[in-house]
């Protein structure tokens, strides 16, 4: 038995809690050195410079030259700034489209639920990144290309999570009063369901950033990504994988901001969890 | 009686998601930009080989019909000729999948030998120094890139220690434990990270639980408690997230095999869309759906063996 | 002598929470007889199940003893070893819990959970064990012991699940039981069956039983002592028939009075109005005070320890004869039950 004060108690416990700071944090360093990469280094993430290649860490480059005699600092903030926006908006649409569909699956039920479900359960049987570079390799390297696959993939997660809760919410009080009020349905979704359905699928997003993040350096690791010359992660830990016994750090620092990236996010995701619990 | 039941409607289910992946995998040559034979022969594309593909894929023929075909194809484990290899795409694919079975069992090995030990020290210890560690591997670990730890470790444990070797397949079993060591060990870390997490609040919860109370207030060992009681029940709980991550072992072998020259299954499909070999990457994606589906289906009958209420749901 | 099985000496638990350490049991002492029937009755969250948990040392996580003794049969349990506590665990005190399904373990047979102690006290091998159990299903009534012997929990009904409760916490003829709420989980008609048979049971094996329960019905139907709880203390402690007739601390008269059976004369319960205090910072005086009809000026400041009326009665008010005088002017009982 929870009364109403104790409810609002628990409420007021809810804090913010360090790793959202943390993670705030460590996101707005890496955002705010990818916006401004042009004011942090003085150098282009392109243009080659073959008589400085594989030069060591210096004051003047501070992780040192690629094989190309392009700065690696340099193309790694510039590398921040395609991964994160490539990461962000390959999660925004599978978000939008699978918070839909399951609000709509959850809301009807029924047939409309069943087809859902089962098609969420055909996605799901493919490996995820099998699917992923199967749709890649069909539609073409590019952004566009890895957009689309993301969302054809990617949706069934938000879909199985919103339907969930969805489900959960139908059974409460203030949806049942605003269906009793007569309100269109499409204004029960937007205005009553969603705004208390939709905190569980924002906190599962930061985590799949991290995955998309993930996905999309695999894909550049395997040359099927983000084309050349462009700085990217993945493309980074491939181009320095033949220098890996001379020139180890080509290889490290991409993957070490992967990492930071990831740990960054994960933070996030978690502070996010602790300050939306409904306890 | 009630395991039967169960274990036939856990069956009949795995029916509609098949034909949904035939879909699925159907439509794949569709969503190739222009005439797909065009597309997939290159320069290879000669009137009189586009003709011959689309003859062979049925792409002369209207849409249902083509579904159709491809049904009965699959059924009879066609997928068409490599257009690399100019053989069967199917005996193509079987034969290198040996060494991703050998991976995947060798990395959930391995991934289960550094999970369980850590999150019952977590667990145990719970809120106490080993515990922040402990909880501090997933934030880290499910951020590495597959390709960057496999190069990491043939960096550590290959070139610079000389521990294992750094790539290749070894002949024999012992030639396979360690060749195959380092590429397991990096699908296993992939993976460990969300075993380490859910086993641990399983192991929690479990600790918490009122008959974990019940088995000490009989006073039987410390030891016996944790084993029998909840370090039992945290595993039956947490065994479907093992099978989930089977899909996630599956997908990482495309890396891992490619970074260690392995020919398995994974290598082959990275290598085919480098070739444009259509036939093989429907074949693979299809294939590696059905076995991701079966291990689903294989977690579901031996979780029901393990937690008795799973039957009567 | 009073408290020859067990003798619990001014016992102290603390609960770490989120909000700060509770206090759920302080200073709480209480004797038990072989063969003896004590009723601990109270609120919930009062501490009664707390004192119960910590006679045994099964506090959850984040609870510790912080002072007191628990002497039973002449020896101090707080004082034991891990070990020696383990001997005590099942073998001489046995315990069940409210909610039997939550207190068995959902993947393994009853019959198993039951052959569990004898197994690790009694030395037995496993076929005898397995015997043992099918016995002792039997003895607690559960039809069919062999077969049911290798259901698992969800399987059986809530009344025969606390039944396999109440066959662990026999399974090795410990001297004492202590029941935490164990029918509250239960039917009404289920209650009284497993009520009857614990009190058939401590016939006939003479062991002692300890009874936590919200419920003054059940207290008056099994036990013959009861001791009451309110916030964290025992406010007031006789036998049954001599408290219930005439209650001589407020708390225990205000639940005497909510209880519709016994309210045959008057014709409107009476609820205590309130809640109880916090336990985490417990206001200094009489923790009732504030629900208390008779309170006083005196009440709101110093300690409120038991103080012995009569030799077998004890109560916490310092009113206690207000209390007495406002009961025979208005009984809570037309006749002594």
């Amino acid at each position: 038995m929870v009364t109403p004060v104790e409810a609002a108690r628990a409420r007021g416990r809810r804090r913010v809690s360090p790793p959202l700071y943390l993670g705030i944090a460590i996101l707005a360093v890496i955002v705010g050195l990818a916006v401004f990469a042009p004011l942090v280094t003085p150098y282009n993430p392109i243009t080659l410079h073959p008589a400085q290649a594989l030069l060591p860490p210096s004051a003047h480059h501070l992780l040192g030259t690629d094989e190309l005699g392009r700065d690696v600092w340099t193309r790694l903030l510039y590398g921040a700034r395609i991964d994160l926006e490539v990461g962000f908006l390959a999660v925004l649409f599978p978000f939008v489209l699978g918070t839909a569909i399951g609000l709509i699956a959850g809301y009807f039920g029924g047939w409309i639920d069943a087809i859902v479900m089962r098609a969420v359960d055909v996605v799901l049987a493919f490996p995820f990144f099998v699917l992923v570079i199967a749709l890649v390799f069909i539609l073409g390297p590019g952004t566009k290309s890895i957009y689309i696959a993301m969302t054809a993939t990617d949706w069934v997660s938000y879909t199985w999570i919103i339907r969930g809760e969805v489900l959960g919410a139908k059974r409460h009080e203030y949806i049942l009063a605003a269906r009793t009020l007569g309100y269109p349905r499409l204004r029960i979704m937007s205005r009553h369901l969603m705004p208390n359905v939709i905190t569980q699928a924002i906190v599962y997003s930061m985590s799949d950033i991290v995955f998309t993040i993930l996905t999309i350096v695999t894909l550049g690791y395997l040359g099927l990504g983000i084309p050349p010359p462009t700085a990217e992660w993945g493309s980074m830990i491939a181009d320095g994988q033949q220098f890996i016994t001379t020139h180890w750090q080509l290889v490290a620092f991409p993957g070490i901001a992967v990492v930071i990236t990831g740990i960054g996010l994960s933070l996030l995701g978690d502070g996010l969890a602790d300050l939306l619990r409904v306890d | 009686m009630g395991r039967g039941i169960y274990i036939i409607r856990r069956l009949l289910l795995v029916i509609p998601t098949a034909i949904g992946v035939t879909l699925v995998t159907f439509i794949m040559i569709h969503l190739i930009p222009g005439n797909p034979a065009v597309t997939m022969l290159g320069i290879r594309a000669t009137p009189h080989n586009v003709a011959l593909l689309d003859h062979q894929w049925g792409l002369d023929k209207p849409l249902w019909q083509q579904y159709w075909l491809f049904l009965i194809r699959v059924v009879r484990g066609n997928f068409g000729e490599s257009l690399f290899y100019s053989a069967p795409a199917t005996g193509i694919i079987l034969s290198a999948s040996a060494v991703t079975v050998w991976l995947i069992v060798y990395a959930s090995v391995i991934s289960v030998a550094i999970a369980v030990p850590l999150a019952v020290v977590a667990a145990l210890r719970r809120d106490r120094f080993a515990d922040h560690v402990v909880r501090a591997i997933p934030l880290v670990g499910m951020g590495m890139p597959s390709a960057w730890v496999a190069i990491m470790l043939i960096l550590g444990l290959g070139i610079k220690l000389h521990v294992f070797p750094v790539g290749g397949l070894d002949p024999g079993i012992f030639g396979h434990i360690s060749s195959l060591f380092l590429p397991s060990l990096t699908l296993a870390l992939g993976i460990a990270p969300v075993l380490i997490r859910s086993l641990r609040s399983s192991l929690i919860d479990a600790i918490d639980a009122e008959y974990v109370t019940t088995a000490r207030s009989k006073g039987i060992r410390e030891y016996r408690v944790l084993v029998r009681h909840a370090i039992r029940n945290a595993i039956v709980s947490s065994m479907n997230i093992l099978g989930l991550q089977i899909a996630w072992l599956i997908s990482g072998t495309l890396v891992v095999e490619t970074i260690f020259a392995l020919p398995g299954v994974g290598a082959l499909m990275v290598n085919s869309i480098y070739r444009r070999d259509f036939p093989v990457v429907q074949g693979i994606t299809f294939l590696l759906a059905i076995a991701v589906i079966l291990v689903n289906l294989a977690t579901d009958i031996v979780h029901s063996f393990l937690d008795p209420r799973v039957r009567f749901e | 002598m009073a408290g020859e099985l067990l003798s619990v000496r001014d016992l102290r638990v603390e609960l770490a929470s989120r909000n700060g350490t509770v206090h759920p049991v302080e200073g709480v002492s209480f004797d038990l007889d072989p063969g003896q029937t004590l009723g601990i009755v109270g609120e919930s969250g009062c501490g009664k199940s707390m004192t119960l948990r910590a006679i045994l040392g099964l506090l959850p996580r984040g609870g510790a003893i912080t002072g007191g003794q628990v002497v039973f049969r002449g020896q101090d349990l707080l004082t034991l070893g891990r070990g020696q506590l383990r001997d005590v665990r099942g073998r001489s005190i046995g315990i069940i819990f409210q909610e039997p399904m939550s207190s068995l373990n959902p993947v393994m047979t009853v019959g198993d959970q039951i052959a569990e102690g004898p197994v690790a006290h009694l030395g037995l091998p496993r076929s005898a064990a397995r015997e043992r159990a099918v016995d002792l299903m039997r003895q607690v009534g559960i039809p069919d012991p062999g077969r049911r012997y290798r259901s698992y929990p969800h399987e059986l009904s809530g009344g025969m699940r606390q039944r396999v409760m109440i066959a662990i916490a026999l399974s090795c003829e410990p001297q004492l039981i202590l029941c935490d709420e164990p029918t509250t989980a239960l039917d009404v008609t289920i209650q009284d069956q497993i009520l009857k048979l614990l009190l058939q049971l401590q016939e006939s094996t003479g062991i002692g039983l300890i009874l936590v329960t919200h419920d003054l019905a059940v207290v008056a139907q099994v036990c013959q002592q009861v001791a009451v709880m309110y916030a964290a203390q025992l406010v007031e402690t006789g036998p049954v028939a001599s408290v219930f007739a005439e209650p001589c601390h407020p708390y225990t008269l205000g639940l005497l009075r909510a209880v519709p059976d016994f309210d045959k004369v008057k014709a409107v319960l009476e609820s205590i109005p309130g809640i109880p205090p916090s336990l985490i910072a417990p206001p200094d005086g009489c923790r009732f005070r504030q629900r208390c009809s008779f309170a006083e000026q005196d009440c709101a400041a110093g300690a409120f320890p038991l103080l012995p009326l009569a030799p077998d009665r004890a109560s916490a008010c310092v009113h206690w004869q207000s209390c007495r005088d406002a009961v025979r002017a208005d009984p809570v009982i037309g006749q002594a039950s």
